[in-house]
Formats: structure tokens, C-alpha cells, sequence
């Protein structure tokens, strides 16, 4: 129940949360989503509150509404995978500026993952 | 167009003091609104004269476009701020009460709400504890297919653990586009729930905005917009 920060628009962390299980694989193109109801009462939020965390994804591609029959993931993969990209480099690139923050080089972070990896 | 509940220069005193002050308020179908102020802001009394319980006070107020009255009663769902029930009632009796009295009662819905929070349907209302009367009442009030539900304080008395139950009962049971009135104090619990807040403060409204815009613009919780406009 406590998973949204209330500091800030919930509908845009729906938004986010929805966007993540697209990118990250555990919603597939075509996958159907849950209803507004369902979803409002799962998070327990207002249901006009995932509506229009819906109307946003499907404004930015990433679902379509089939009237009267649901919301799907949008099958346009090529769509997806470059999202998917597009979010892995820049959670990279976040990650190197702090860790350069920290003073390590590239190659030092390269060491670090090495030795992660090894774990 | 006007809302489903219009209220324009709404004045209420009691004796001399003035408990409502200039009440200008436009409330449409499909949302639900917080009223939230502490207690003795004026929330109660309000919530009163939408439900025809109170008279004396100048100023209008219109429910679905006609004035406070049968028309209303019948529209309106409420759940008030303390049980009303008789003694001897039991959770039965009570059931039976609200199929006489309102058409838009869903009986098969009250009673699968009973199932699913225990609550036994021969015992005496007077044996339940504080919470599950008013697990009960709300249980009442939301199985009726209203076109508003007004419900006073209906997080009172019920534990923390409980709450998301009944939050799930108002947003599993109200109809797309009915409009849901909720007076709390307990915000934090809860707003997460609003369209619409509304803060009423000794009397007067000082703020009346979607929540969504409130956040994005103030950066910050409901819970703590409302801490700051009413610390001492």
C-alpha cells in the first residue's frame, strides 16, 4: 500500500512502474493490462489516477486501448527495444557519474564489476 | 455545466458564533473529494446540511439541481459520524431497515461484505466492538448504488490494520461516475484516494484543488500541505 511516494504525482510513478515491467520484460507486446478497477484497487489509488497513467503510456507509445476490449503492451517491438536501450545507457551512465564521484575511473569501475561478478 | 452539488454563500451560526462562513462549493459525479480540517473546523456541520439534518442557515445549496430534500435523501448515501442504530437491533433488523427503505439497496452485496469481514448476521449491533460497527455501517452505506456517498470520519475508530479494507470497500463499490464526499483527519492513510481535497478551516474553505496538481506543484504530500497550513 505504501509503495508510492505521496510527494509527488502519483499517476507519473504508475507511469514509471508500468514503463519498467514493459522495458524489463515482465509484461510482453501484447500482453493484456489489468483494468482501471483492478489496478486502482490493487495499488489503492483513485481509479481516475491510473486513467490517466494510461492515457500518458498510450500518449508515449506504450500501450494501445481496444475499445471495449482492454489495453494491450504495444507490439511494436522495435519500439520497446529501443526504449529498453535508450534506459539501460542512461541508468549507466547515471551510475558511472556517481561512482566518479566517488573518484574511480573506468577502469576502476571496470575492476569493481570484475570482482562483483566473482562473487 | 453544474455539479451534482452546488453550494453558493453558505452561511451557519450557532447562537452567535459563525461555524460556516461564505461557502462557495462546486462538486461533480465520478470523484472523490477529502474534506479534511480538524475537528471543530466545520466539517460535520456541513456534511449535516447536505443531508438535510440541519436547516437554519442562509445561503443555497442544491443537490442534482433541486434543493435539499426527498429527491436528495434518496440520492445520497451516508454514512454519519456516529452509529445510529437501536439497541436491540441486530445486524439482521438492520439489513432488513435498509431493504425497506432504499430501492437502490444491494442486498447480496451488503452480505457478501459481511462475509468477507466476519461479521455474523443474528448478532445484537450492540455486542460488535467500535470498529466493527463501523465496519458495519460502512458496509451499509456503500451497498446502496447511490448517485453520492457522504461518509463523516469513516477511518474513526478502525485499526490501522483494517484501513486498507476499507479503503478497498469505497473504491470497489462506488459507481464510475458518483461522487464520493469523505471527511478525515487522518490523511496520510488516505490520500492517495482523492481527485479533489478540500481544507476546511474554522469555517471557511482556504484551499480546494485537485491532488495531483497540489503535489506536482507544492512538491509535497497532502499530509504535509495540510500540516503546514494548520500547525499553531
Amino acid at each position: 500500500m505504501n509503495q508510492f511516494q505521496t510527494d509527488t504525482p502519483i499517476y507519473l510513478q504508475v507511469v514509471e512502474e508500468v514503463k519498467s515491467q514493459i522495458l524489463s520484460g515482465q509484461l510482453h507486446p501484447g500482453d493484456k493490462l489489468e483494468s482501471v478497477r483492478e489496478m486502482a484497487s490493487r495499488l489503492q489509488v483513485n481509479p481516475n489516477t491510473i486513467q490517466r497513467a494510461f492515457l500518458e503510456l498510450e500518449h508515449q507509445g506504450f500501450i494501445v486501448t481496444q475499445r471495449a476490449v482492454g489495453r494491450f503492451v504495444s507490439e511494436d517491438t522495435d519500439f520497446i527495444k529501443r526504449c529498453r536501450q535508450e534506459k539501460i545507457h542512461k541508468t549507466i551512465e547515471q551510475f558511472v557519474r556517481e561512482m566518479e564521484n566517488y573518484g574511480l575511473t573506468k577502469e576502476d569501475i571496470m575492476k569493481y564489476l570484475v570482482e562483483e561478478e566473482g562473487k | 455545466m453544474s455539479g451534482l452539488i452546488e453550494i453558493h454563500d453558505l452561511n451557519k451560526s450557532y447562537g452567535k458564533k459563525l461555524v460556516l462562513k461564505n461557502i462557495h462549493l462546486t462538486l461533480n459525479g465520478g470523484q472523490i473529494v477529502g474534506l479534511l480540517g480538524p475537528n471543530g473546523s466545520g466539517k460535520t456541520t456541513l456534511i449535516k446540511i447536505l443531508n438535510g439534518l440541519l436547516k437554519d442557515y442562509q445561503g443555497e445549496v442544491s443537490i442534482d439541481q433541486q434543493p435539499v430534500g426527498v429527491h436528495s435523501k434518496k440520492m445520497i448515501s451516508y454514512l454519519p459520524d456516529e452509529p445510529y442504530f437501536e439497541n436491540w437491533m441486530t445486524t439482521s433488523d438492520a439489513l432488513n431497515l435498509f431493504v425497506d427503505m432504499y430501492e437502490d439497496f444491494d442486498l447480496n452485496k451488503a452480505l457478501s461484505l459481511m462475509e468477507r469481514m466476519e461479521i455474523d448476521k443474528k448478532i445484537k449491533i450492540k455486542e460488535l466492538s467500535k470498529g466493527m460497527k463501523e465496519k458495519f455501517q460502512l458496509i451499509l452505506v456503500m451497498s446502496r448504488r447511490a448517485k453520492i456517498y457522504i461518509l463523516d470520519e469513516p477511518l474513526g475508530g478502525i485499526d490501522p490494520a483494517a484501513r486498507e479494507l476499507i479503503l478497498d470497500t469505497i473504491l470497489n463499490n462506488y459507481a464510475q461516475d458518483a461522487l464520493v464526499l469523505l471527511s478525515t483527519h487522518l490523511i496520510a492513510d488516505i490520500e492517495k484516494i482523492f481527485d479533489e481535497v478540500i481544507f476546511i478551516k474554522n469555517g471557511e474553505i482556504v484551499l480546494h484543488e485537485n491532488s495531483e496538481e497540489l503535489r506536482s506543484q507544492r512538491h509535497a504530500s497532502i499530509n504535509d500541505i495540510f500540516k503546514e497550513e494548520f500547525k499553531c
